[in-house]
Order: structure tokens, then sequence, then C-alpha cells
């Protein structure tokens, strides 16, 4: 028989919630939480032997102790497979599944298969290099995700044919894989019918899917006539405050944003406005903000007619270290409040 | 940040020196800077200098924001 090992954080692995985040790494013989349903789905052929647990927090912020750790208790141990999760929507729990997945499947190659809601972080950071299957929000879908994660293993260890990752249910890893059709069509007769399908309007599906990006529609551009009696707001992610940071926004991996009044301001002026920003040298901006938040500029333009003015606050924070999900979530914020203000022209520096 | 502005349907152009990185994470206006610390005013050259660069910079991006575009555009610069 084969056997399989799971890693759950403390919440799946019932040690407790938030407050035992920072819970060493232990691994324990047998079945502990999802893991008694991953042994049930894997049925005879595959025993799920022990459980491993670790808090998210520890994971996150001791990561290399945790991973040594891990792969010193597997070490001499005999799997064929090792599982993760799943993670469903738990941002920490998913970039875990991944660390603790790539890290295991590096050392020890043997496959590993996590799975992760495709609004986990953890998704992005680990989907090339791993089979991450499209799981739930919520622990809701654990049967679900645990049986897809379980069959895709049992076919792994059979050594199946692997269908693409569409069809299989995980996440694309941006691999091309060539395959002999059956019944075989040349690849003339195929594009032409490709073709075909396009002038006729009707759906057809390309062979070289290229990933996609996720783009918003672009926003329509406002006439010359309107934009000289908009105000623009400035938005930047270079951190200019108002010196001694009233709003204490972090100077690196920053949650926080602030708006400041400019509406009396000509200029951003030395010992009046700073960077906080730790990811380059202040100097300069500390001397002249304009150069980050060039409100000087923008006061000619309003003074040539060109602009109607300048949005009385000027929005900032740092982007340093910032994560796409809190920049998209301080983003979404401050689109908020300027929608409510009627403002519809925005500049963003960033740095 | 850029993106979640413009889904709310605001115009919004983006003055960044990584543009690469501006177009990897979805803004659709950009106009380029001059590096990271300093992106509109080198002050290594005279105060004139830098005026003149930030005010044509700026006003490329005012351009941008009154220019159709139908893809993810980098707005050319002169100085």
């Amino acid at each position: 028989m084969k056997k399989a090992i799971l890693y759950l954080n403390q919440f799946f692995g019932q040690i407790g919630g938030e407050e035992l985040a920072d819970h060493a790494p232990e691994i324990r013989e047998g079945l502990v939480g999802p893991a008694m349903e991953l042994n049930k789905q894997l049925g005879d052929e595959v025993e799920v032997t022990h459980t491993i647990i670790c808090g998210d927090n520890f994971m996150g912020s001791r990561q290399e102790e945790a991973i040594n750790t891990i792969l010193g208790f597997l070490e001499g141990k005999e799997f064929d497979i090792f599982f993760a999760g799943p993670a469903f929507r738990a941002g920490r729990y998913g970039s875990a599944c991944g660390n603790i997945c790539k890290a295991v499947q590096d050392k020890f190659k043997v496959p590993t298969i996590t799975s992760m809601n495709d609004e986990n972080p953890g998704v992005e950071m680990f989907r090339k290099e791993l089979f991450i299957f499209k799981g739930g929000a919520s622990a809701a879908a654990m049967r679900n995700d645990v049986k897809a994660m379980a069959q895709f293993g049992l076919k792994l260890i059979k050594r199946e044919e692997l269908l693409p990752a569409e069809e299989e249910g995980y996440f694309g890893r941006g691999i091309r894989k060539q395959v002999w059709l059956n019944p075989p069509v040349v690849a003339t007769e195929r594009v032409i019918d490709m073709l075909l399908k396009k002038v006729h309007g009707q759906p057809f599906e390309t062979e070289l899917p290229i990933p996609k990006q996720d783009l918003v529609p672009i926003a329509k551009a406002l006439t010359a006539e309107e934009l000289s009696k908009l105000e623009v707001a400035v938005v930047t992610s270079g951190g200019i405050v108002p010196v001694g940071n009233p709003d204490r926004i972090q100077s690196a991996s920053a949650t926080k944003w602030g708006k400041y009044d400019i509406s009396k301001l000509e200029d951003l002026v030395k010992g009046e406005f700073m960077t906080i920003h730790a990811g380059f040298d202040p100097m300069a901006a500390n001397n002249d903000p304009d150069v980050i938040v060039p409100l000087d500029a923008l006061r000619a333009y309003e003074k040539e007619g060109k602009i109607g003015g300048v949005y009385k606050y000027f929005y900032s924070t740092v982007g340093t270290g910032t994560t796409q999900a809190e920049a998209a979530r301080m983003g979404k914020e401050i689109a908020a409040e300027l929608v409510e203000a009627g403002v519809k022209a925005v500049i963003l520096t960033s740095t | 940040m850029n993106k979640e502005i413009e889904k709310a349907g605001i115009t919004i152009v983006q003055m960044a020196n990584l543009i690469p990185v501006a177009k990897t994470v979805g803004a659709n206006r950009m106009v380029p800077t001059i590096s990271i610390p300093y992106p509109l005013g080198d002050p290594n050259t005279p105060k004139e200098q830098q005026w003149k660069l930030r005010y044509h910079r700026v006003g490329v991006a005012l351009d941008a924001l009154t220019t159709e575009v139908d893809e993810q555009t980098v707005f050319k610069v002169k100085i």
C-alpha cells in the first residue's frame, strides 16, 4: 500500500484558532481532522500515515525554521505523495500550503497536491510550480475539495495519463504539452477549421492559450473641455505625508493610507511635507516633495485653465513590500472616497 | 490601486519609473518618470530644469487623461 502525509494549519489540525497561530510544527501518527476524509477518499490503495500541523503565523514569520523542522520530521519516513490543505480562501494558510508543498517536492521528489480558492493569494504565488486544485471559499467545501485532491493523487500514483489542467480541475501551470490527437487531424485542417469558426462568429478553442492578465476596462478619455472644468486628484504610493506622519502610515508593507488637505497650498515645501517611504533614499523628496506629488505643476495648469483645479486632498500610502491584496483594498477605499466626491480624473504617482 | 480606481470609472494615469511593473499590475495609461527617489525632478540639475521636466511630464499625464486608448499605453515624453 502507498503512503501519504497531510499538512494542516493549527485550526484544521484542531489545536485552536487565531490565538494559537504561533503553534510550532508537530507531526502526529495517524489522522487528524481533514486527514480522515482524505484517507477515506484515497480508498484502499493509499493510506494517510501522518498529519503535520503548524500554526499559520509560525509558518509566516519563521518560515525557514518551520520548513526545516517539517522536512526533518519527514526525513526517513516512507511516503509516496504529500498533501496540504485545502486552504480555501485563507491567505496565510494558502501561502503555508504552497511553501511546504514546494519544499517537500524539491527535497523528496514526491508529488504534492494542495487546494485553494481562486481568491487565495497563494494561487498566484505557487500555481506555476504546484498542483493547486480549485477549491471552495470556505470549509463548507471541505469534502469536495478533499475529494478532488484525492482523486488526482490516485491518478498520479497510478501514473495514469493526465488531462489538461482545466479538465483535471487545478490551476493551469502555464505548461504546454504536446499530445497526439485521436483521431489525428493535421494542423492545417485544424487551423482552417478554427479560422472558419472565427469568421462565422462561432466559438472555438485556441490550442495555445495565453495566460490572461487581469486587466480592467480602460476608463474613457475626458474631453479637454471637461478636464478644464474638473478637479484632478493626486494619489501616490511614494509616501508623501505632512512632517510627523500624523496617520502613522507604515514605511514598508503599508496597510494604511492618509489624505491631506492641499486646498490652500501652491506648492509642497520642505519642512511641511516629507516622504516616509523606506524603499528609497528620501533626501530628494524631503527637499522638494513636489518631485513625487507635483502640486506646483498642477497649480500652473490650473492657472492656465487646462484643468479646473486640484482636488482638495491628496491621498498617500507607501508602496514597498505592500501586498497586492492590501494595495487593492486601499485602492478600493480611496476610489470610494473619490467617487463620493465626484472626482473624475486622477494622477497616480508611484516610486 | 490604479486598477481599483479605474474600476470605479475614474479616468486615471499612472506616472511611474518602473513602467514594466505598472504594466504588469494593469495600469492602462502610463507616463514615465525619471527615477524612483525623485520621479519628477533630478536634484542634481538646476531648479529651473527640474521644474521644466515636471511641468512637461505632468502636462503629458493630463493629456493622457484626454486621449482615448484601446490598449495599455505608455505616453511619450520629450524631457
